[in-house]
């Protein structure tokens, strides 16, 4: 099916950049391809623009995300609509001071938004990663070296079949105390949950990854760099690794979106960060009930979730393609 | 001739018009849903609400309250009394007149042996009743005829209506369960999910934690009744998905206890399909105060046990803390309708009810006064005040569950305005009401200084309730953290009138202990109580005949419901 | 590949065994109590009393043996008495669910249908979906249609259940009136009629669940195809004359199947698993919310057996995936 003839790509713009171009690293020639890119480079400029945001945009922006208004103020200042709202409804409530509108509860949109950014973006790469590092490298492994398959497949069922919501519960309770004295609660709960959200998401990268490890290993290239004695470690990172990156490359996007929400449902489940720490999947949780009333408040986090993991998708799509020495050596 | 004919046809459309009007099953199939899923249909193996209340379609018990918490005759002729002869002078017994020709779905006769039947059920040690408490106090129940049942207590009970009261101790049948004896219950399925009752409906088709049809019941005693022939009972999903199918679509005629946002109810009501209705029982939203030290530095044995508690025994401290909370606006956002403002721990029945000065207003000023007169100051500028050095920095439990999680957030703001730090964190409600004694979480343990949660009692009697105060109620290891006096309040004074109280049978004098028991609490640090919460269902507009009773099963009176124009 | 085959077939008998030890084990260490949900007016006293009735009392190893026992040696023969008519569980202790007190298979039986009615249907309609979308992005590259489908289906993939439950139901219950919000169980397809009310109540969760399948598997496979794409063996086919429609639906496709076999072999367990969050926004109450809700009243047999039953299934559609990626791609050996 697959036809004889095949070169080992790799190998050969190795020595083609060797030959031709000493000075031009690999890196630059994945740079020039990326940029080349324009879905990536916008993907790329979008997640910077929400990182940028939602890291210093609390720093200038003048409300605080966990300060409620008390006494009369509260009436006066819960339920703001956005600003935008007055271009169809002029009478509605608001005020400039509050871009996006306060909460049930007079908090302000924006900060919360902002703030809730922070943890969800932080939580939804750190979970992802690794995620992705533990499932690649047990893909990998398994897919590769056929002694270990059998182990840490019947490992990967195992944490398939584990049911997540009372391994969270047993985590909390063997861990959580400790964690909080060490590093304090918030900290402890960060750590807790991406930790908890990597080590029971990595089951299907890794199954993905070493369905195409085992189909990569019998390539001729690999061969080919086997019997020159090429060291296996050797192989897995100049070989085998760059030609699963794209399966890599969706499971980080999903994963991103993925880690996002799953924090929502354990914040939900009351298992997530203290009641008054907004994140994006409790901003969009917390605002269902209200949905009709205040469509604002679901589309805001809904909308930012969305992007985020839109422009991932992108970046990686531009990534995947500046990685691939075909397509760059085209 | 003429006028004769006349008056015979007046007689007859008198007479045939209730009739007609009447007619069992003429309304066709009520939809019921309830967003937690009925999983038994014995409520004495399960004792959870939602088993409770779909079970009273189908079993009944002898007498029951009405919606204003009155004892009603059900099953038999009138409610004994003293004063009737039905309860004996020295309040030893009472004997219950079961009424004459009801029968069983059926078609057999329900006897007195039946009653006693349940009794034994109950009481058996190994059948894990939930409702075994109804039965507390009881010695014997005799039999002397096919309709006379006599209740024998071991002491003098100025409240006997625990055994077969209530829609928690229902008669069962004895021909049915008399199988199922002891440690025998949970093999019985067929009997815990086709229980033969002498309610209105019978159980057609149970499908646990999802779904139960019943019909009508033949053999019901009141021929014209119920006018519903079917009903579905659903279960499962959220309250809001509850209150939308009732509310806004109107697919279903009656939800059950909807805890929503009184914006989100109002919201939904707008569609104008159906209405809210609320009711007050006991139900009090509070923050228990930590009587104990629950440092983490403790050990497993002294953590919350050793008292007293670094800085929330000094009265100044937990009356500022009282003081600085706006109870109005909390039940605004959290409950609306179905809340009213509280200091008493004990609501409802109203007599019992206490309203110190200035629990419905808000005081900060106030409340820094009183912290600063105590000594209790900042003195290291970092915005929040020390007692004898240690500062005022509290850790706020809860369950998981939004409008708590809304309470906590307004009430760490208000804290930190009289410079107290609060920490808040929320439980998932399955570990924090479980009793398992190996989890930190759980309310019992009560590894926090402040903890919210809602309690109440059944029936209108508050004794034992009451009881929950009393000092050697207090959880701790020796008692694999058991008891109920989850504050572990401890005052000589209380535990004195609760003696009194257990020893009074007039009412009057009842009420008034009651009332200095509930203030008491209050002064003395035991809790800070927020929300009086009623009960919010809502029906159809279609649906007649519904009075909201928050006494006893909110279906009691299923068989007077009927479709309305 | 036969023998392979046996052998992992074999060798899943001990890994079932301690998965299911490894799964008892995380139940009994999890805090939680089935008593949680009774309400604080019944005293501890009562509920003690209660958790003994339950055999609580009785310590780990055994009740994990009881279990084993029950659930390997007496629900077969329940199964064999209920097709043949045999007697040879009478009298015998079925595993009992804490909550109904009633034989948790049974529960499980009475639940399937409704599951895979909605979780299947939903799954079928994804892969209808999801493999021509991704052949044909991947195909036409940053086409209009390749944007477009990757905007739909990240936004569709990044807008959880919760939300999108809610808001067609919103739509098409609430204002629309056009479908029931709230899922009849209790409804038997025999008619015309009753087929189309079905079709009605199943269309809202069918579709947001597919949502969710959609988007995941497109992904995979579009970006699998465009690896292969980019192959020599295309430029060869192509160059050998083979019609476009052969190269890729035929030698294309078959190289890019491997990891979306993986996505879809694995997404065949949770088919039986149900989706928690879609069942709860509908009230499907299927297999989802049966879990979710012995989770949250701590039912630990209904968990225990519910979890064991996906594990059994998880680990036979591994093995199904292992079996057609040597299929798929004949280089690749077990042996």
């Amino acid at each position: 099916m697959t036809d004889a003839a095949k070169q080992e790509p790799l190998q050969h713009s190795n020595a083609q950049q060797e030959a031709d171009r000493p000075t031009r690293s690999q890196w630059r020639d994945v740079w020039d391809q990326f940029k080349s890119h324009r879905g990536a480079l916008a993907g790329g400029m979008l997640f910077l623009l929400i990182c940028v945001g939602v890291i210093f945009g609390p720093l200038v922006y003048w409300n605080d995300a966990q300060y409620l208004p008390t006494g009369r103020d509260f009436i006066k200042l819960r339920d703001m609509r956005p600003v935008y709202h007055g271009l169809w409804d002029p009478s509605a409530k608001m005020n400039w001071a509050y871009p996006l509108g306060t909460d049930n509860l007079g908090r302000d949109t924006l900060a919360r938004l902002m703030f809730g950014g922070r943890v969800s973006l932080a939580v939804g790469i750190a979970a992802m990663v690794l995620a992705l590092l533990l499932g690649s490298l047990v893909g990998v492994l398994s897919g590769y070296f056929k002694k270990l398959d059998g182990l840490l497949m019947r490992l990967t069922d195992l944490f398939l079949a584990l049911p997540l919501l009372p391994m969270i519960l047993v985590a909390a309770v063997l861990f959580r105390e400790s964690l909080s004295k060490s590093i304090g609660p918030e900290g402890g709960v960060f750590v807790l949950i991406v930790c908890l959200i990597g080590i029971t998401s990595w089951m299907p990268t890794a199954r993905i990854v070493r369905g195409d490890v085992l189909a990569i290993k019998e390539r001729e290239f690999v061969l080919a760099a086997r019997s020159i004695g090429t060291k296996p470690g050797k192989i897995i990172s100049r070989h085998i690794l760059p030609n699963v990156l794209s399966p890599i490359m969706v499971s980080a996007t999903l994963g991103i979106a993925t880690a996002i929400i799953t924090e929502s449902a354990l914040s939900f489940l009351g298992f997530g960060f203290p009641p008054d720490f907004p994140t994006w999947g409790r901003l969009l949780n917390d605002a269902v009930d209200r949905m009709t009333l205040f469509p604002e408040r679901v589309l805001w986090p809904g909308i930012l979730i969305s992007l985020t993991v839109l422009s991932v998708n992108y970046l990686g799509d531009g990534l995947r393609d500046a990685l691939d020495p075909r397509i760059r050596g085209r | 001739m003429n006028i004769k004919t006349l008056l015979m046809g007046a007689i007859a459309t008198t007479a045939l018009a209730p009739a007609a009007f009447a007619e069992r099953g003429s309304d066709g199939q009520v939809n019921i849903i309830y967003w937690q899923a009925p999983s038994i249909l014995n409520p004495f193996l399960s004792g959870g609400t939602k088993d409770v209340e779909s079970a009273s379609l189908v079993v009944e018990p002898l007498a029951r309250y009405n919606s204003s918490g009155e004892l009603v005759a059900w099953l038999v002729d009138e409610v004994p009394t003293t004063a009737n002869g039905g309860a004996s002078e020295d309040l030893t017994s009472i004997t219950w007149k079961l009424k004459k020709g009801i029968k069983w779905s059926d078609g057999s006769d329900f006897t007195s042996a039946d009653v006693k039947f349940t009794y034994e059920y109950c009481t058996h040690p190994e059948g894990g009743c939930a409702q075994v408490t109804k039965f507390e106090g009881v010695t014997s129940v005799d039999t002397p005829d096919d309709h006379t049942v006599v209740v024998n207590f071991g002491a003098p009970t100025p409240f006997p209506y625990g055994p077969f009261v209530g829609g928690e101790s229902p008669i069962l049948q004895k021909a049915q369960f008399s199988e199922c004896m002891g440690a025998k219950a949970p093999e019985c399925t067929e009997a815990n999910f086709n229980p033969i009752g002498t309610g209105p409906f019978a159980v057609e088709e149970f499908k646990p934690n999802d779904v139960i049809t019943f019909v009508a019941n033949d053999q019901y005693r009141d021929a014209s009744k119920p006018a519903f022939s079917r009903v579905l009972f659903k279960g499962g999903g959220d309250a809001t998905a509850a209150g939308r199918a009732v509310l806004e679509t109107g697919e279903f005629d009656y939800a059950w206890n909807l805890q929503l946002a009184p914006d989100v109810i109002a919201q939904m009501e707008s569609a104008g399909k159906g209405k809210a209705v609320a009711g007050f029982g006991p139900l009090v939203e509070r923050l228990m105060l930590n009587n104990t030290n629950p440092s983490p530095d403790l050990g497993p044995d002294d953590r919350s046990v050793v008292r007293p508690h670094p800085f929330l025994s000094d009265p100044a401290v937990y009356k500022a803390m009282s003081m600085a909370i706006d109870r109005e606006l909390l039940v605004e956002i959290g409950y609306g309708k179905a809340g009213k403002v509280t200091c008493s721990w004990v609501p409802a029945p109203e007599a019992y009810a206490i309203s110190p000065e200035g629990c419905n207003v808000q005081d900060i000023a106030g409340a820094n006064a009183m912290l600063d007169a105590a000594g209790i100051t900042d003195t290291d500028g970092d915005g929040v005040r020390e007692k004898d050095g240690v500062p005022l920095k509290i850790l706020y439990q809860t369950s998981t569950n939004a409008v708590r999680q809304d309470f906590q957030a307004l009430i760490k703001q208000w804290w930190s305005e009289i410079g107290i730090e609060t920490e808040l964190r929320n439980i998932n409600a399955s570990v924090f009401f479980g009793g398992d004694p190996g989890s930190p979480d759980t309310f019992q343990k009560f590894y926090a200084d402040v903890e919210m949660y809602a309690n109440t009692f059944n029936g209108t009697d508050p004794q034992s309730y009451f009881g929950n105060g009393l000092c050697d109620k207090a959880p701790s290891p020796a008692t694999q953290w058991q008891g109920e006096n989850i504050s572990r309040f401890c005052d000589e004074e209380f535990d004195a009138l609760h003696a009194e109280l257990s020893g009074t049978a007039d009412m009057a004098k009842r009420v008034e202990i009651g009332q200095k028991l509930n203030t008491l609490v209050f002064e003395k640090g035991g809790m800070i109580p927020l929300v009086h919460r009623g009960r919010l269902s809502a029906h159809a507009n279609t649906l007649g005949g519904i009075d909201l009773n928050v006494w006893d099963s909110e279906l009691w009176n299923i068989a007077d419901w009927h479709r309305a124009e | 590949m036969l023998t392979f085959t046996i052998r992992r077939l074999i060798l899943a008998v001990p890994t079932l065994l301690f998965i299911s030890l490894v799964i008892f084990l995380l139940l009994e260490l999890a805090p939680g109590d089935p008593m949680a949900q009774v309400p604080l007016t019944v005293p501890p006293e009562v509920k003690e009393k209660m958790r003994l009735a339950l055999g609580l009392g009785e310590p780990v190893h055994i009740r994990f043996w009881k279990w084993l026992v029950q659930f390997f040696w007496i629900e077969p023969q329940v199964l064999l008495d209920h097709y043949f008519g045999t007697t040879f569980s009478e009298g015998d202790l079925r595993v009992i669910s804490w909550q109904t007190r009633s034989p948790v298979m049974d529960i499980v039986v009475q639940r399937l249908p409704q599951t895979l009615w909605v979780v299947g249907t939903a799954y079928v309609v994804a892969i209808l979906i999801a493999l021509p979308i991704g052949i044909y992005s991947a195909y036409r590259q940053y086409s209009w249609f390749d944007q477009m489908g990757t905007f739909v289906s990240m936004v569709g993939f990044s807008v959880p259940p919760f939300f999108s439950g809610v808001l067609v139901i919103v739509i098409f219950s609430v204002q629309l009136g056009w479908f029931p919000s709230i899922y009849d169980t209790t409804l038997v397809v025999d008619s015309w009629d009753s087929f189309v009310k079905q079709l009605q109540q199943m269309i809202m969760p069918v579709m947001v669940l597919a949502l969710q399948i959609t988007a995941q598997l497109s992904r995979f496979m579009r970006a699998s195809m465009l690896d292969n794409l980019n192959q020599d063996y295309v430029r060869t086919a192509r160059a050998k004359g083979l019609s476009e429609y052969i190269v890729v639906m035929v030698h294309v496709l078959r190289n890019s199947m491997i990891p979306v076999v993986t996505v879809i072999a694995l997404g065949i367990p949770s088919i039986f698993g149900g989706a928690i969050i879609t069942e709860q926004v509908f009230k499907v109450n299927g297999i989802g919310q049966l879990l979710i809700g012995a989770i949250q009243a701590n039912d630990l047999p209904m968990v225990q057996t519910l979890t064991f039953i996906f594990a059994v299934l998880i680990v036979l559609f591994n093995l199904i995936a292992d079996v057609l990626y040597g299929i798929l791609d004949p280089r690749i050996r077990y042996d």
